[in-house]
């Protein structure tokens, strides 16, 4: 049974593109068959972060709009096998996006693969409605301060009213809170949210907890996945993400400042 | 619009896009129930009342009973005088209710619609303390019926920019209300977890309504319109603590529960 996942937060740039490549790349790793939909139409980051953008010919909205199938639009990724890249287009905006012909295309990748990853655009208006519409399951992606989690939280709201389940009336998204940009150094001094105080105000189960670090940067620059640099904390955090996802029971790390020692502090973590 | 006449309507209407549809509501207004004419002596009341709760009145439409006056001797009402006075203070006159023929006749001729009964209990003017002439108008809700619905019951949070109303009864949540969240009952509110948005009780104008939660850390709460915004945390020994609020004589307290 193909499983419908979307990445959405409310607020921008608190890592939803970051996660939804690391995350898509991580199921395809563990050998499952993965697409990733860039639904932020207009803007078009997935492609970059993956490092696909030159090899963008056809795009959703081609798929959309019936211009292109969607065996011309899907990029290979060049990291993993299992994984393939549906890019939003540059040249078009959100408008393009309709609940009929998103849900056709949905369907098309069901015959095909076990896990959909919907990267939503930030806000709450059309892309992001039409990314959560047809989920199954839901990563809701949270900085570790104010008002990143009271978007959060109205977004849980959306999830919880205005999705396919919600208007079928049948069982709800299944929500996850994944936690990025976490500072436990900086949570500890009372500068960010605390892990539980995210968690007591947003009340749904935690995935996992990505460390704030220079590797994601790196990684987004360089158009390789932070998943893939197994040497950094964020790396490993999101392989434990997955693992948790597909339900096996990893003890959350990275929560608790480490005393830098002499050396690592001269050269980095 | 009964049945026949909107299928005629329809028929007449068949092939055309139509501009509109006609439908039946139910609505709230506040009734004015004149027991002078007088219109210094009312501008005046009426002025000081509405200075009690300016939001709430401004702009609200408002029926003018003038069951009142029947047996008085001034049954005569200039509503082209008393309509322009509500205006003047920010009241949007819309009908009239009890009128005697004639005086029908005046409120059509101010443009004043004429309503029929009204709530089906008749109101009970309740004594209001701080205006003390038997003579002066009193606004009431006409609508305020003691919350006879049943409870509703909610188990979800309840997230920013949500809203719940359980209308005619009381609202239990065993869930948390979060910031931004607003949760309204005509009776009372039950929260049996964290309120950190806004909880109005009595919406309707029920003054016996409470709301109570485990946990004070609410942006605002109101009993019958009487609300209180918390800008700052509310003092310690009520921030994150099971309470109570309710009104004591139109004063709104927050007691704690233990």
């Amino acid at each position: 049974m193909t499983k419908v996942i979307v990445v959405t937060s409310g607020k921008g740039g608190v890592g939803k593109t970051t996660s939804s490549s690391s995350f898509a790349s991580g199921l395809a790793l563990r050998g499952h068959k993965t697409a990733v939909i860039d639904f932020d139409v207009g803007l078009r980051n997935l492609d970059l972060i993956m490092g696909c953008e030159r090899r963008v010919v056809y795009d959703f909205v081609n798929v959309i709009n019936g211009e292109a199938t969607l065996k011309q639009a899907l990029i290979k990724d060049k990291h993993c096998d299992n994984l393939f890249v549906l890019p939003a287009s540059q040249t078009r905006d959100k408008d393009a996006l309709d609940k009929e012909n998103v849900g056709r295309v949905i369907n098309e990748l069901r015959d095909s693969f076990d896990f959909i990853v919907c990267d939503s655009p930030a806000g709450i208006e059309k892309g992001a409605l039409m990314a959560l519409y047809y989920a199954d399951e839901a990563l809701i992606v949270t900085n570790p301060e104010v008002s990143s989690v009271r978007d959060s939280d109205r977004i849980l709201g959306i999830l919880a009213a205005k999705s396919k389940r919600a208007e079928d009336g049948i069982e709800p998204i299944k929500e996850h809170l994944l936690i990025t940009r976490y500072s436990p150094r900086r949570a500890a001094a009372g500068e960010m949210l605390s892990v539980p105080d995210v968690q007591e105000i947003l009340s749904i189960p935690l995935l996992g907890v990505i460390p704030e670090t220079e590797a994601v940067l790196q990684a987004s620059n360089a158009g390789i996945p932070v998943i893939h640099d197994i040497e950094s904390n964020a790396g490993q955090a999101y392989r434990d993400v997955v693992a948790r996802f597909l339900g096996e029971d990893v003890p959350m790390r990275f929560l608790t400042a480490d005393k830098k020692g002499f050396f690592s502090r001269l050269f980095g973590a | 619009m009964n049945q026949s006449i909107r299928e005629d309507f329809k028929k007449n209407n068949r092939g055309k896009e139509l501009a509109f549809d006609i439908k039946g509501s139910v609505f709230t207004l506040t009734v004015l129930c004149l027991k002078n004419t007088d219109r210094t002596m009312i501008e005046t009341a009426l002025s000081e009342h509405l200075a009690l709760a300016p939001r709430f009145f401004h702009n609200a439409p408002v029926v003018i009973d003038v069951k009142e006056l029947q047996n008085s001797a001034t049954s005569d009402v200039d509503f082209a005088s008393l309509t322009a006075l509500l205006r003047k203070l920010h009241l949007v006159p819309v009908g009239v209710r009890h009128a005697t023929p004639e005086q029908q006749d005046a409120a059509i001729a101010a443009g004043l619609a004429i309503l029929q009964g009204g709530s089906k209990s008749e109101p009970i003017v309740a004594p209001r303390p701080q205006i003390n002439t038997d003579t002066a108008p009193v606004l009431q809700t006409a609508a305020t019926p003691a919350p006879t619905a049943a409870a509703k019951i909610v188990h979800q949070p309840v997230r920013s920019g949500q809203q719940i109303y359980a209308k005619g009864g009381d609202l239990v949540l065993l869930a948390p209300v979060n910031a931004g969240a607003e949760v309204l009952a005509d009776g009372n509110i039950h929260i049996y977890a964290p309120l950190r948005g806004r909880a109005l009780a009595g919406v309707a104008g029920d003054m016996n309504a409470r709301v109570f939660t485990h946990s004070l850390e609410a942006e605002l709460v109101s009993v019958a319109g009487h609300y209180r915004i918390f800008e700052q945390q509310p003092a310690a020994d009520v921030h994150g603590k099971p309470v109570q609020i309710y009104l004591d004589n139109e004063r709104l307290i927050i007691a704690p529960l233990i």
